[in-house]
């Protein structure tokens, strides 16, 4: 359902239930772009400054349907893929995404919308050079998460769909319909599983490996400012960068 | 009663309640005198002994702040403005028009769907994809189609609220003036608008008579629709 890539540039995104260790994959992979001297853009998914007032508001008075929430995303993603995830592709950069369309695929299929709706929606977008899909057990997903915040939100919960009073319940049966989901896509969208639980540096040996092979004879757009591109890597130390929330 | 008739999937999570209710769609290009003619038709209809719920475009709480602040900027690409005008449908269907059919109330709703795919079709945003995207919509029970000419509609307008900015679709840079862009981009709404005629079944009312009359017009449609099956007409007989 999704384009073939049709622009000069490589897209390689990430997926996974929260706290299956994509976001520390991708960082990782991007300061190793970077310091290779590649031109590379980062994109968060949810990061769209135009959508986020309305996101953000709606949110709190737990005002969503699954539907409207499915259609939200999808304006937040359109937005970065109009203003700047298909330009720099066509530009030849290597955009990087956490998360990608088929995180909608998943999440709002296991909140009920129709699953050929949501493709169709997203089928403006390409498919990705890469899709990188990290499986870790539930278990595990909720240890990490609840170790590094104080609470699960309602959302991300699944609270809206009335599944357990519990949050840690709902989140379980929630994020088990979403896992169900992207098993179902690893054959139909071709996605790489890589299994999670392996240490983090194992884990990111196998993705530049991947990444590498999807790269090799490829030059993409050159990246002229070495001072720009230190400055960049040494703005970003220390974590999150700001790439997809300019 | 009837079982409620989406043009795709519609809402899968939601029970499928019988729907007693009416939805009656008024469609046409800006200045055609639709907003004239719902507060006329909705007083007629209260007059009748029928619950009224009256709804447009951009009504919905939830999008409104985003919308605004994208008007403001203009920095809106094609699809990113599609989707937010489809959250708002969506939003207002789920949470005004179906509720209020299942109440049984006849719903007015001062353009539909069509008017959204229009306006984005112009914009070079793919009608296939529109379609599918509006599987979310419930069919209604009748679509008027408020339909004036070109010209008439700019003699309307000069003589009444003045031509504006969106309404003569300057943001896709059509001509170097508000009176040549106007001309030409009502002249594309208004073709797209008789195709859609085609597809989605509306029934044809001429905007070029006097108020009276067009209300008149509508109002025998609209008899043909709220049949026997309705049991607000049960009470009123």
């Amino acid at each position: 359902m999704l384009k073939p890539n049709d622009t000069q540039g490589k897209l390689i995104i990430v997926e996974g239930i929260d706290g299956s260790g994509k976001s520390t994959q991708i960082n990782l992979l991007y300061k190793w772009l970077q310091a290779q001297g590649r031109s590379v853009y980062f994109s968060e998914w949810n990061s769209s400054v135009l959508v986020k007032s309305t996101t953000k508001a709606a949110k709190k008075t737990r005002a969503f349907t699954p539907t409207t929430f499915s259609i939200l995303q999808c304006t937040d993603f359109a937005d970065r893929w109009e203003n700047s995830i298909y330009p720099l592709l066509k530009a030849g950069v290597i955009v990087l995404a956490d998360r990608y369309a088929f995180t909608a695929f998943a999440r709002d299929v296991a909140r009920g919308v129709d699953p050929a709706w949501v493709r169709s929606m997203y089928s403006f977008a390409i498919q990705p050079d890469v899709a990188l899909l990290f499986r870790v057990p539930m278990d595990i997903s909720i240890q990490r998460i609840t170790a590094a915040r104080a609470k699960i939100k309602y959302y991300e919960a699944g609270m809206d769909l009335n599944l357990a009073k519990n949050r840690i319940d709902s989140f379980r049966i929630f994020q088990g319909r979403i896992l169900d989901e992207y098993d179902k896509m690893v054959n139909e969208f071709g996605l790489t599983v890589i299994d999670g639980t392996l240490p983090v540096k194992t884990q990111q040996k196998l993705v530049r490996e991947i990444v590498k092979n999807a790269l090799q004879g490829w030059e993409g757009l050159l990246n002229p400012d070495h001072s720009v591109r230190k400055s960049q890597a040494s703005a970003l130390k220390g974590g999150k960068h700001e790439g997809g929330k300019q | 009663m009837s079982e409620p008739v989406f043009y795709g999937a519609g809402f899968p999570y939601r029970k499928k309640h019988k729907m007693s209710g009416k939805l009656i769609v008024l469609e046409g290009t800006d200045g055609v005198g639709r907003s004239t003619q719902t507060k006329l038709l909705r007083r007629w209809l209260e007059a009748e002994g029928y619950a009224v719920s009256d709804t447009g475009l951009r009504r919905s709480e939830l999008t409104q702040a985003g919308l605004n602040e994208a008007k403001k900027g203009h920095t809106l690409s094609p699809i990113t403005m599609s989707l937010f005008y489809a959250a708002d449908f969506a939003d207002r269907l789920e949470n005004q028009i179906i509720p209020a059919m299942q109440a049984g109330f006849v719903v007015l709703s001062d353009r539909y769907f069509y008017s959204i795919m229009a306006r984005d079709c112009i914009r070079g945003v793919d009608p296939e994809w529109e379609r599918k995207l509006y599987g979310i919509a419930l069919k209604p029970d009748l679509i008027l189609y408020l339909k004036a000419d070109v010209p008439d509609l700019v003699a309307r307008l000069i003589h009444g609220r003045g031509l504006n900015y969106w309404e003569a679709g300057m943001d896709i840079h059509l001509a170097d003036n508000l009176y040549d862009s106007f001309i030409k981009y009502q002249t594309e709404l208004t073709r797209i608008f008789d195709s859609l005629a085609d597809e989605y079944n509306f029934v044809t009312v001429d905007a070029a008579h006097p108020i009276e009359e067009v209300f008149e017009e509508l109002k025998e449609e609209i008899h043909h629709v709220l049949d026997e099956d309705h049991p607000l007409v049960e009470k009123l007989k």
